[in-house]
Formats: C-alpha cells, structure tokens, sequence
C-alpha cells in the first residue's frame, strides 16, 4: 500500500488520469497541450479580474449591486445543491434546513442574542425581548417571525467598512466564497468519491456490488451539500441583517432545485449561470423591470406574488425544450439529448 | 478459521432471504470449493438470483449462514464482501450506461489500493480484446454482448477469488453464449473461483464441475455436472433435450 493511497486521496486520481492517458482517453481533448493550458489560465485571471473589479462599475450603494451579492450568495447555495442532486442524483428538498442553520448559528454567535441568557430569575436560554425578563424557563431558538435583528457584520482587514452604504466588501467576501466552492465542486467531481456518486447515479446495483458504500456515499453528498447550503445561509443572514422563521419556506428549497436544473444538473458552470439567472429573475426582472415596463403602456401588471409560478412555468418550458440544462453536463447531454442508457435497451436490445 | 469442511471456499447453509413479506430462498445450501465452476439451474422464481445476492450482500438473508473461507459474513455489508474478494455480475449485466469502458472497469477496482490494476486491467483487455477496442466508448452505446463482457470484465478489475455470475448469457445470440462461456471457462483455468447462476443450463454445465438445482427456493437436486447433463428429469425441464 503506498503512502499517498488515501481513502479520497489523491492517489486515486493519479491512478485514474494515468489510465485514462495511457489508454488515449482524456477528460478533455487538449489538455495535454501547454500553449492551450496557457491561454486557458490566462482567460481564468482576466475572467477573474474583470468579476473583482465589477462592482466598480456602479455606486457602492446601489440597488442592483445588493441584487448582486444575494444572487452571489445564491450561487454558492446552489453549488451545494449540486453535490447533492447533480452529483450524486439524490433529491433533497429539505436543503433550505441548512441554509436556516448557517443563519441561525450567526444570528445566535453574531447577535446581542445570547446577552438574554440568566438576564434575571429562572432559566432564559436564547430568549429574547419580554420573554427575557419574564421569570421561569424560557427557551426560544428562532425567535419566530420577529427575528434575530441586528446582526454583526464581518469584520475583515482590508474590506471594512461592511455597511449597507458600501456593499463592494460584501460582494468580495461572497465571492471569495464562490471561488472556494467551485474549487471543491471541481476537485470533488474529479476525485474518486466524485466517481462513486456518477456511479451511484447511474447503476445503483451496479455500484453497490462493485463496493461503492451506498450509505456511506449518500452521506458526504449530503453533507458536503449542507455545508455549502450553512455557510450561504450564515453569510445571507449576516448581510441582510436579520435571520427569521420566514425565510425559510419550503418554497425555497423549490428555488435553489429550480437554479440547479435550469443550469444543467451536475454541470458546475452551469449551476452558476442557473443561480444568477434565477435570482436576477426573482430580484430584478419581475418585481422592477415587468411593473415599470407596463406602465409605461399604461397596463398595470404586478407579478410579485406570482413568482412561484412564474419559476414553475419556466422549469416547464425547461424541461420541454431544454431538459438538459443551459450548459449541460456530459453525462447529462448523453442521457437527455442522445438518449444513451435510456429506454429498453440495457436488456433487451441485441445488437450484435 | 472455523472451516471444519476442509477446503471449501464457500459454505451456504439453511438460507432465508426475503423480499418484503415474500420467502424467496427456504433453506438453501451449498458448497463451492476452490477452482470448482459451480452452476445453479432452475426456472424463474426458483431464487438462483437471490441466492448470488445473498452471498454478496446486496440482498442479505433473514437466517442462515455464508461462510466464506471460513469467516461468517451473512451480515457483512458488500463493500466489504467484494474487499473480502467475492464479486459480482449482476444480473440485467448494469453497465455504467454514460461511462467509458475504461471508467466502468476501473469502478470495478473501486475498493482496490494495490499495484496490480493496471496488470489487471491488461488481462481483461486480453480476454476481452473487444473491449480494448472500445475502450473511449459508452457502456450504454455498446451490443448486449460487448456491455455482458464489461460487466464481467468489470467484476474481474476486483480481482476476486469468488466470481458470482448471474445469467451471462440472457440476450445473446447462441454464438455470443459460446464465445462468453469460453471465456469463463478460461477465467476459471486462471484461478477464479466461479459461481454460475443460468437458465440455458446446456453451456454453464458444459464447463462446471457441479450443479445444484433450484425449485422454488430450495434445493432440489444436486450433483456432478456431467451426471446432471445425463439426469432425464434435468433434460426435460432445463437441457430442452
């Protein structure tokens, strides 16, 4: 057993882009060529340049710069989700638990929350308001619709202020994110644990009596997933500066579902542009850019509280025209565009 | 090593194994020793795929026990049945539809950290020189045969002293049948254990050394291969003699 074997190590995949190569298939035709390693780094930093400086380009407070870091945050969510339903092909509607989690656990460390607690007689664990100064036991986690408000801002050298008159910092920290997200997205979908969830999603039985631990291999999926979905959560609820019950509506879980499968399942890049894209849809085009552009033929037409709708319509059209995804994953684009081990062919066909 | 039978390799006895509320395996036993090719025949619904599952875990049984070199593993999860080096081919071959043939064998040495893939994976390549060919291609775009040959290939990358075959012969043609149990057999010559499970029982007991009969989750007959070749009752219901 050599020493870099480990059980997700690296090992693995020396081992596996070894095969590949020595028996001529490549990941992506290509990637064996410097000059094209170089241009594509080289598209990298300026692509990563021009997503830094961006913010730049408006006023520090401006209403579609607070669209943006949300959409940001939402992109790292959604990233999350992808592990989960992407990856591993695993549902998971409960995804906005996590997301409550992440925002709790700031809004309860992060807050004047805990200042309540023993504030006079009896046991206050988290209480807050007249609950607090009440004798008796009292424990709230939530504090219900009223909420956990205000909550601290980060504090970071080289990017305060974080106040809402100056959102840059905020976006640069929720990119920061994104950048460490998509680097594990990337690294997990090539590792063998990446390989056991394609396999999982694929075959069932077949990875299964091949050792790939079912239980096991679902959990990291959901795991991983949650982690994304808390820390999203914690940055939200720090940058809205307020954590309540409302936020977390089933329905949300429903939006970030939405985000993944209008961006591709599986696909990462995909994801990304599913996650601004929807949220982009929900922050800006229908509660700002449809009521301004009908009154302007003097119809009045409000779709605020038909987004659910409008989100459900739109998965519709999706699936219909493009059930693949707008940047689609491999695997997917066989599956939904070349039907490959679709259908009855798997035991029936006999094609010699 | 508890193994009071000498050399056997596998020991299955008194099995139940359920599906829901069904009993589909009431009692079955059976040896398997190694280098044997051991073939189980019987209709369908005559539980020789569930007692292949059984063996390997992804259907444990109720009661009963499978030893396997000695060592109880009714209740091991499979992971650590095919560390233990039992593999198997699933029945229905499951390839990886959207997975090259490289990526669906090395699937096949997923639990494997030793220096012998790479050998491993020239072997197969050797026995199934077909495969080599379509190595970049999809499981999914492949014929019946060439995806029944990955199947087996990919339980082979385990490298597995105990090899659980399960109808590798459904849905070919007759010349593909001939072709695949040649090379079952020649597995078999290079060292593998092998546990047969098939309903064109002509082949499979051409090249066993035993055969068990299965009616209805129990044993009903077992014996020799050449002697249940010459089994009238055996002939009627399974050779279609």
């Amino acid at each position: 057993m050599s020493a870099g074997d480990g059980n997700l190590g690296a090992g693995g995949q020396n081992r596996m882009a070894r095969i590949r190569e020595r028996y001529g298939v490549l990941r992506r035709r290509g990637d064996a060529i410097w000059a094209r390693r170089y241009a594509r780094l080289a598209i990298v930093l300026v692509a990563a340049a021009a997503v830094i400086l961006f913010p730049y380009l408006f006023q520090p407070g401006s209403t579609f710069l607070f669209d943006l870091v949300e959409a940001v945050a939402f992109v790292v969510m959604a990233l999350g989700l992808n592990v989960v339903v992407g990856f591993a092909g695993l549902l998971d509607l409960g995804y906005v638990a996590f997301f409550a989690i992440g925002a709790y656990t700031i809004g309860w460390f992060g807050s004047g929350f805990f200042a309540y607690v023993n504030h006079t007689k009896g046991i206050h664990i988290l209480t807050s308001g007249l609950a607090s100064t009440l004798p008796g036991i009292h424990i709230n986690l939530t504090a219900g619709r009223q909420g956990i408000t205000p909550i601290d801002p980060g504090q970071l050298p080289g990017l305060n202020p974080f106040d809402p008159l100056n959102l840059r910092p905020w976006y640069w920290v929720a990119l920061g994110m994104v950048a460490i997200v998509l680097l594990v997205n990337v690294r997990l979908r090539d590792s063998r644990l990446g390989r056991a969830w394609v396999a999982l999603r694929e075959d069932e039985v077949a990875a299964a009596s091949m050792g790939v631990p079912l239980v096991k291999t679902k959990l990291m999926a959901y795991a991983t997933g949650a982690a994304f979905g808390g820390m999203s959560g914690a940055f939200i609820a720090s940058y809205l500066n307020t954590v309540n019950a409302d936020q977390f509506a089933f329905s949300f879980s429903i939006f970030v579902l939405a985000m993944v499968i209008l961006g591709g399942l599986g696909s990462i890049w995909g994801v990304v542009l599913g996650a601004i894209v929807l949220s982009f849809i929900n922050t800006w085009l229908i509660p700002s850019v449809i009521p301004n552009l009908s009154s302007k033929i003097g119809i009045k037409v409000d779709l605020t509280s038909l987004s659910y709708g409008i989100f459900g319509f739109l998965l519709v059209i999706m699936m219909v025209l493009r059930p693949q995804g707008l940047l689609p994953e491999r695997r997917r684009k066989l599956e939904f565009v070349e039907h490959v081990g679709t259908g009855p062919t798997d035991m029936s066909a006999e094609r010699v | 090593m508890s193994s009071t039978s000498g050399g056997e390799l596998l020991e299955v006895d008194d099995l139940h194994t359920f599906y829901g509320n069904i009993e589909a395996l009431k009692g079955v036993s059976l040896r398997v020793s190694e280098g044997e090719v051991v073939t189980l025949i019987g209709a369908n619904g005559a539980g020789k795929s569930t007692t292949l599952r059984s063996v390997s875990g992804l259907t444990p049984p109720r009661t009963g026990t499978i030893r396997f070199r000695g060592r109880d593993i009714s209740v091991t999860p499979p992971q650590e049945i095919v560390r233990l080096g039992i593999s198997h081919a699933p029945e229905g071959r499951h390839v990886f539809p959207r997975m090259t043939v490289i990526d669906n064998l090395m699937l096949g040495a997923f639990l494997r950290r030793d220096g012998g893939i790479e050998a491993d994976l020239e072997r197969v390549f050797k026995l199934f020189p077909r495969l080599e060919e379509r190595r970049k291609q999809k499981g999914g775009t492949m014929s019946g045969g060439e995806q029944q040959m990955l199947a087996i290939g990919r339980a082979l990358m385990a490298n597995p002293d105990l090899l659980l075959l399960d109808e590798p012969s459904m849905g070919l043609a007759p010349i593909l049948v001939e072709r695949i149990y040649e090379t079952i057999a020649e597995i078999n010559r290079q060292g593998t254990t092998i546990l047969l499970v098939e309903q064109n029982a002509n082949f499979a007991l051409e090249i066993s050394t035993r055969g068990y009969v299965l009616e209805t989750g129990q044993v009903a007959l077992s014996d020799a291969a050449h002697a249940l070749r010459e089994n009238d009752d055996v002939k009627k219901a399974y050779l279609g003699i």
